[in-house]
């Protein structure tokens, strides 16, 4: 039978502000000495009180914003109680009730990873998100055989949990949504979004139905994906296992799965529970949170243009191909430098936008790329300023250095920081467009392999190749290659011709 | 003399002129709290040498600054007493219970920092029923406190400890928490002065939750005056804590003007019910007429939901401990009690820390927010509260000030309501509707039973209204002698 998947996604994505959500403890705990960023608030000692970190709330309303959710104007804090050693008061102070936003949805472009690369071929899909509140998280347990340690660092980190509603319908979706998330997340500056170092935590739960059925199948979910490809792939996996226990008449038994990396499976973690009653009610060490116009026009007036909505104007204003404006739009500070790249190339008045768009978005997707993957270097910490490579490609347009040298040019700026004019200067890079001075050349490749031009002129015209070659050897690579190959057909035929 | 017996005031004055030193006036304070507290079990842990340094250090200042010292540290060698629910930095904080009976805080409640500031002494901690939820001090798990006016009897509580020290001249004064009148039952009980604070006045950071949305600091002193004095110390907002309100710390002393005419005092009529002790009512009615002859003006109200509050602060203030003791899980403080597993540990630690009344008190708790009872408990005590809130902010747009009993019965025997919790909590009838509205008042003695045993006067003001409250308190000391009265002891 044909089965549809219908998923809802559960993201728990860790702030990067300074200090945690209700004391003033360092929040990045990521690789620190364990209970090191601790106080009485964080740790639950008796008397210990909360106060609310307001930029966590402001990272909230940022992320809400950006998901198109209205944001709540008067809600409160709410204590949800359950037990656990990493969770130090017995309860963790969230939000149930009234979360801070709501009812809104993310347009993200779904693309067919089937071949593991990325295509053209893709299509846009609106995901509504039900509601995305602010929490603090819990510490971290550590077990060395029969005895647990506790590491209370991470404990009252803020954190945003964002939930959808089942809209998602199939692995490439998830993976398209997660990473649209992801790449919000980090233009905000809000998370690190690191899966791998779980700051972003995506839980998606799936049903399968026979296609065409409204009524759920049961549901699993699964946890503790570090990853967007385990994301996407445990779902695919998923979707096979249950489609064939179905089809064998077979029962989904509504369990907590994990992902097994290494085999590429899913593994039981946990049977169905019994409901957990969390006997949720509203926090008394904490004044209701509102949130007037004043704040919420200052915070919407610093929200940055998000990575969809400059993709599509990459496109639109730029001429770029689908492909580039995604590579170049995924990451804020690239399209940062791209367009700067492209403004130094165009001036004010914008000539040539297109092309120099062309032009630029080739060196960065291209040289730019391959050197920072090289390197391992990010694009904040390139040394060469968009308007130094604005002046490289300067040098190329205006014929003074050929592409190739151009390339080399590159290297040179990646590693030292130096500027392309003073490169070509110091090493005599500058290209040769001078005919005469050419003609000359040619004439002495022509003497110099009279065998060559002749089978060339007798049908052989992969020879052609050769005898440019030849010429680009003799200026040492500074020949411009056009005026070059223009000077060598002229010959040619003026000796065919002879 | 006895140095024990001065108030904070006149202790002011003796240590400013020289006449009695900080050091002396310590000294005085433990020889009694050695002599007498075996007997009244008022302070479970005494911090003498602290004290005794705190008080060398006062004696230095002052000899080089004399009363001028008194302005920027307006306790300079004062003794005090601090309840055991509050922080104290060094200093083991049990809350009564044994599952904090080894527990020492490395930080100070804001209140305590705000005494060690302005120069105090810090005696030790004074008993209280377990998680400050009794009205006896016989849910400590330290044992009773004994009411210095009769050891058979209970000092009241939950701040019982802090009351009967200062009853008994243990110290100058003391800080205490009410959440339901456990400052101004234990003061009426015992005879003194018991402030509590508008919700907000007093950070509550240090102190040990009970009910948070009930919690407030509060002072048991000597007299009015003394209470004004401590205010102005721990009073005032408090960046560590969210509920603390920013409202300025006002010269609560220097308004004690004695005057009070033309003050509208109101007498809510539910505040005299049947079936209490009828000493009571004729003493309080007999403040009521003094307040009147000093120019007061008493009228007639109605507090229809009075009758409410009891079962309204039952359910919230449970609800709130019920989640705020869930902290004491043996993690990372407190009594451990391993078990085959964690569940077991937990289950282990918390039936051997805690007593009977908090097990009572959590499991009503979480009853009450259980899914399927949250909108019938939980949910409607908070809107009767607000009725009830809305109802004491039409009361006073009426009157300055609401005048009742602080408890329906002067003390009672140990062990006499130990096993009916029922009867317990009636003795905070006239006390718990005012946590619900967040409102302050003041409890000052206003005369004595047939048995020699005091009886308490509430003053009851508007939220942040402690001005009002205090000035009467102190008109009404200046022109009676109840509060001057001591017990033999
Ligand atoms: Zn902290």
């Amino acid at each position: 039978m044909e089965y549809e998947v219908v998923i809802g996604m559960e993201t728990h994505v860790e702030q990067s502000t300074h200090s945690k959500m209700f004391c003033s403890c360092s929040a990045s705990f990521f690789g620190a000495e364990p209970n090191t960023n601790v106080c009485p608030t964080c740790l639950g000692m008796p008397g210990a009180l909360p106060v609310i970190n307001q930029r966590a709330v402001e990272f909230c309303i940022m992320v809400g914003l950006a998901l198109n959710c209205k944001i709540a104007r008067h809600t409160f804090w709410e204590r949800k109680s359950y037990w656990y050693p990493d969770l130090p008061k017995g309860y963790q102070i969230s939000q149930y009730q009234c979360p801070l936003c709501y009812d809104g949805y993310i347009d993200v472009d779904v693309r067919d990873l089937s071949s593991g690369n990325w295509t053209e071929t893709h299509y846009r899909k609106r995901i509504r998100i039900r509601r995305a509140h602010l929490e603090e998280d819990t510490g971290k347990l550590a077990h060395a055989g029969n005895v647990s340690f506790v590491d209370y660092n991470r404990s009252g980190v803020p954190l945003i949990e964002i939930v959808t509603e089942p809209d998602i319908a199939s692995a490439d979706e998830a993976y398209a949504y997660l990473s649209a998330l992801r790449d919000i997340v980090r233009y905000l500056g809000v998370s690190s979004g690191d899966m791998e170092k779980g700051a972003l935590r995506g839980e998606p739960n799936m049903s399968l139905r026979p296609k065409g059925s409204d009524t759920f199948g049961t549901k699993v979910e699964i946890k503790n994906l570090n990853s967007l490809r385990a994301v996407r792939d445990s779902i695919a996996y998923e979707i096979k296992r249950q489609s064939r226990l179905l089809d064998e008449g077979d029962q989904i038994r509504q369990v907590t799965l994990g992902w097994d990396d290494a085999r590429g499976v899913t593994v039981i973690q946990r049977e169905k529970e019994e409901a957990h009653d969390y006997r949720y009610f509203p926090e008394p060490d904490l004044p209701p949170l509102v949130i007037d116009d004043t704040w919420l026009e200052a915070i919407r007036a610093r929200m940055p243009e998000l990575p969809l909505a400059k993709n599509d104007r990459f496109m639109r204003d730029f001429g770029l191909s689908g492909y580039d404006a995604m590579v170049l739009t995924k990451d804020r500070a690239t399209a940062e430098y791209f367009e700067k790249v492209v403004a130094a190339l165009c001036g004010e008045k914008n000539q040539g936008l297109q092309a120099a768009a062309k032009s630029a978005a080739n060196w960065v997707t291209g040289e730019l790329f391959r050197l920072m993957g090289a390197t391992g270097a990010g694009i904040e910490h390139v040394k060469v300023d968009p308007a130094q490579l604005a002046g490289l490609i300067q040098l190329v347009d205006n014929k003074t250095i050929n592409i190739n040298t151009a390339r080399q040019v590159f290297e040179e700026m990646f590693a030292s920081g130096r500027d392309a004019g003073a490169i070509v200067e110091a090493k005599g890079l500058a290209q040769v467009n001078d005919e005469a001075t050419l003609s000359k050349v040619v004439e002495e490749v022509l003497d110099a392999n009279p065998q060559q031009a002749q089978a060339y002129l007798a049908g052989n015209e992969k020879l052609f190749q050769f005898l440019v070659g030849q010429t680009m050897k003799r200026t040492k690579g500074k020949g411009n290659p056009q005026v070059l190959q223009g000077l060598l057909k002229a010959a040619l035929d003026k000796r065919r011709s002879q | 003399m006895n140095l024990c017996a001065l108030t904070i005031h006149e202790a002011r004055a003796s240590l400013g002129a020289g006449h009695v030193t900080a050091t002396a006036l310590t000294r005085a304070c433990l020889t009694r709290i050695h002599a007498l507290n075996p007997r009244l079990n008022a302070f479970l842990t005494v911090n003498a040498d602290e004290a005794l340094q705190q008080a060398a250090a006062a004696d230095e200042r002052l000899r080089r600054e004399g009363a001028a010292a008194f302005n920027d540290q307006p306790l300079l060698g004062v003794p005090l007493g601090i309840k055991d629910v509050l922080s104290t930095r060094g200093l083991r904080t049990t809350a009564g219970s044994r599952i904090l009976e080894h527990y020492t805080p490395a930080w100070d409640a804001t209140c305590v920092a705000r005494l060690r500031a302005a120069g105090a002494v810090l005696l030790g901690k004074t008993n209280t029923d377990e998680f400050a939820m009794g009205s006896s001090t016989e849910n400590s798990a330290f044992g009773v406190t004994r009411n210095p006016w009769d050891e058979a009897r209970v000092p009241g509580g939950s701040s019982g400890g802090s009351a009967a020290a200062v009853a008994a001249d243990l110290c100058c004064a003391a800080l205490g928490s009410d959440t339901g009148g456990s400052v101004r039952q234990p003061a009426a009980l015992c005879g003194i002065t018991g402030l509590k604070n508008s919700y907000g006045r007093v950070s509550r950071y240090g102190l040990i939750a009970y009910a948070s949305s009930l919690d407030s600091v509060g002072v048991l002193a000597k007299d009015a005056r003394d209470a004004a004095i401590m205010l102005e110390v721990i009073a005032g907002h408090d960046p560590h804590d969210s509920t603390s309100a920013a409202r300025p710390v006002e010269g609560w002393e220097q308004a004690l003007n004695g005057d009070i005419r033309g003050l509208r005092i109101g007498v809510p009529r539910e505040y005299f019910i049947p079936g209490m002790q009828p000493e009571v009512t004729e003493a309080v009615r007999a403040g009521i007429e003094t307040l009147r002859s000093l120019g007061a003006s008493v009228i007639d109200i109605s507090l229809p939901s009075t009758t409410l509050a009891l079962p309204v602060y039952y359910l919230i203030a449970t609800a709130e401990a019920s989640a705020n003791l869930a902290r004491f899980d043996s993690v990372r403080y407190g009594l451990r009690v391993p078990g085959a597993d964690l569940v077991d540990t937990y289950r282990k630690t918390r039936g051997a820390g805690f007593g009977a009344e908090v097990k009572r008190r959590i499991m009503l708790g979480t009853y009450a927010l259980s899914a399927g009872y949250y909108d019938a408990y939980y949910v409607r005590a908070q809107k009767v509260r607000t009725l009830i809130k809305q109802e004491f902010e039409r009361a006073f747009a009426q009157v300055d000030l609401i005048v009742a009993p602080t408890s329906p019965t002067t003390a009672f025997k140990i062990g006499e309501k130990a096993d009916d919790p029922i009867q317990m909590y009636l003795s905070d009838i006239f006390t718990l509707t005012m946590n619900l509205a967040g409102i302050c008042g003041v409890s000052i003695p206003c005369g004595f039973d047939t048995a020699g045993l005091p009886i308490g006067m509430q003053l009851m003001g508007a939220a942040f209204d402690e001005k009002t409250v205090l000035r009467a308190a102190d008109a009404f000391q200046r022109n009676t002698e109840w509060h001057l009265r001591k017990p033999a002891l």
